[in-house]
């Protein structure tokens, strides 16, 4: 089963967020110094929310949220938890 | 009326208004302005008091721009690039020793300090560098060819934007603050423009060297979400607002006098001063709602680098710099070809030319796009005061 952080490398592959191979980078690496800009970031959060069906809310529209694969990672989970829990 | 206000709007009124028209006819640095601002001490105002200076908020500051935009928009201009370059070092300079030490030259010296962000090769994105810091030991090497370092023949410091080393991404980027001692700027283009002609935008090849104690210790992405870019975006439209206030204050004067010489009826010019007027308030209840949500925001780099905080800072900046242009353009109309001349009391033509700088200095149409980019995933904001 892909986990929620295989998904998440996908969509930054998929995307081309980064000028580097995502798969060289650690789950706590980041991403900003890796090159990821604030206009990748943008695709980005919009890939991760048609792949996991979500939507980011305002509190979570900020660089940190998205500055490493974990830090994406602790958002998505806590957007699904909710999903699961309304 | 605060002590700083006074002192800024004296040297508006007695120093820089009389030497705007030679600063925009010879494209020359504000020598004098500057003078009389260093005597007045106004320089340093933003550094916090345990460094000697007056702990200034930003509220304060802009209302200094907005003072002395009203007499000589380039000095305005250089004033509140200068103060943007200091909040950058108040806000994240204090956790460093070498920072400290120039927060208390910034006040005691009254330093003037420039910026170095725009770089050939980037196509005028500032948030990508081409150069980059280059260390060795405690030193550090920088060369940049730097589209733009405007008054930087007159600073006594620049802030340089440079990729953190030669491996980084380009958009991996500190600030440098580089002192007069530690670089050598090479002149590569001349500003000859049609308005901010006193601001001596040239461009230079800039080569420093100094030590590593000197980079701010935030990558500059943070520093410019958090700090360069609203402040840049309050402090010029704070100025474009002195600008246009300025042409209203003409306009007003030149119906006043109409209205005196055929008492009893309304001068043609008076209904589009009220729409002038209008305009003024407009722009005027732009500027202070976005100084009050900065200084909510202030402190919590939560807010300060979410993503409606930007578009706020955008379309602040976006709509005061068409405003400028629009209310300067009221004024013209209602000034007529008083206003037309320059040589008339109720002249307005350096008043335009510099407000068309607004639109451009860092191009609406990019900040547009930014704005465009980040709704896409922004939602509405439902709320009237939140």
């Amino acid at each position: 089963m892909t986990t929620v952080t295989d998904q998440i490398r996908e969509v930054i592959r998929e995307g081309g967020a980064l000028p580097v191979d995502i798969a060289t980078l650690d789950d706590s690496d980041d991403l900003y110094a890796a090159g990821l800009t604030s206009h990748a970031t943008v695709n980005l959060m919009l890939g991760l929310e048609e792949k996991f069906d979500i939507e980011f809310p305002d509190r979570l529209l900020r660089r940190r949220t998205f500055e490493s694969v974990a830090a994406i990672g602790a958002a998505i989970t806590e957007l699904l938890d909710e999903k699961v829990a309304a | 009326m605060s002590d700083l206000l006074q002192r800024a709007r004296r040297v508006g009124a007695e120093v820089a208004a009389r030497h705007a028209g030679a600063v925009d006819a010879e494209a020359r640095f504000p020598h004098e302005a500057f003078a009389a601002l260093k005597a007045e001490k106004l320089l340093g105002v933003m550094v916090p008091a345990e460094f000697g200076g007056d702990g200034a908020s930003i509220s304060e500051v802009i209302s200094l721009c907005h003072a002395l935009g009203q007499s000589c928009a380039s000095t305005a201009m250089i004033y509140a690039m200068h103060q943007i370059q200091v909040a950058c070092i108040v806000r994240h300079g204090p956790q460093s020793a070498w920072h400290r030490t120039l927060l208390h030259r910034l006040a005691g010296e009254q330093l003037l300090l420039a910026s170095a962000t725009s770089e050939a090769g980037v196509g005028g994105d500032v948030r990508s560098s081409v150069c980059a810091v280059e260390v060795d030991g405690t030193r550090l090497k920088l060369s940049k060819n730097a589209t733009v370092i405007s008054y930087g023949a007159d600073a006594d410091g620049i802030l340089v934007t440079a990729r953190r080393t030669p491996d980084s991404p380009a958009s991996d980027q500190v600030i440098v603050a580089v002192l007069k001692d530690d670089y050598r700027l090479e002149q590569t283009s001349t500003w000859d423009t049609l308005g901010m002609r006193g601001t001596c935008s040239n461009g230079y090849w800039l080569h420093a060297t100094g030590d590593v104690a000197q980079i701010l210790p935030l990558p500059y992405a943070d520093i410019s979400a958090q700090t360069m870019l609203p402040t840049s975006h309050l402090t010029w439209s704070s100025l474009w607002l002195g600008i246009a206030t300025d042409a209203v204050a003409r306009a007003r004067t030149f119906v006043r006098a109409e209205a005196r010489k055929k008492a009893g009826s309304t001068p043609p010019g008076a209904l589009r001063l009220a729409e002038a007027v209008n305009l003024l308030q407009l722009m005027k209840s732009n500027v202070v709602a976005a100084a009050k949500l900065y200084e909510q925001a202030l402190g919590s780099a939560e807010r300060l680098t979410a993503l409606s905080f930007a578009v706020a800072m955008n379309n602040l900046k976006t709509g005061t710099s068409q405003m400028a242009v629009q209310v300067v353009n009221h004024a013209l109309l209602i000034c007529g070809i008083s206003g037309y001349r320059n040589d008339s009391d109720f002249s307005v033509g350096r008043h335009l030319r510099d407000a068309h700088s607004a639109a451009l200095m860092v191009s609406n149409d990019r900040i547009l796009a930014n704005t465009a980019n980040l709704l896409l995933v922004l939602k509405d904001d439902p709320g009237l005061f939140s």
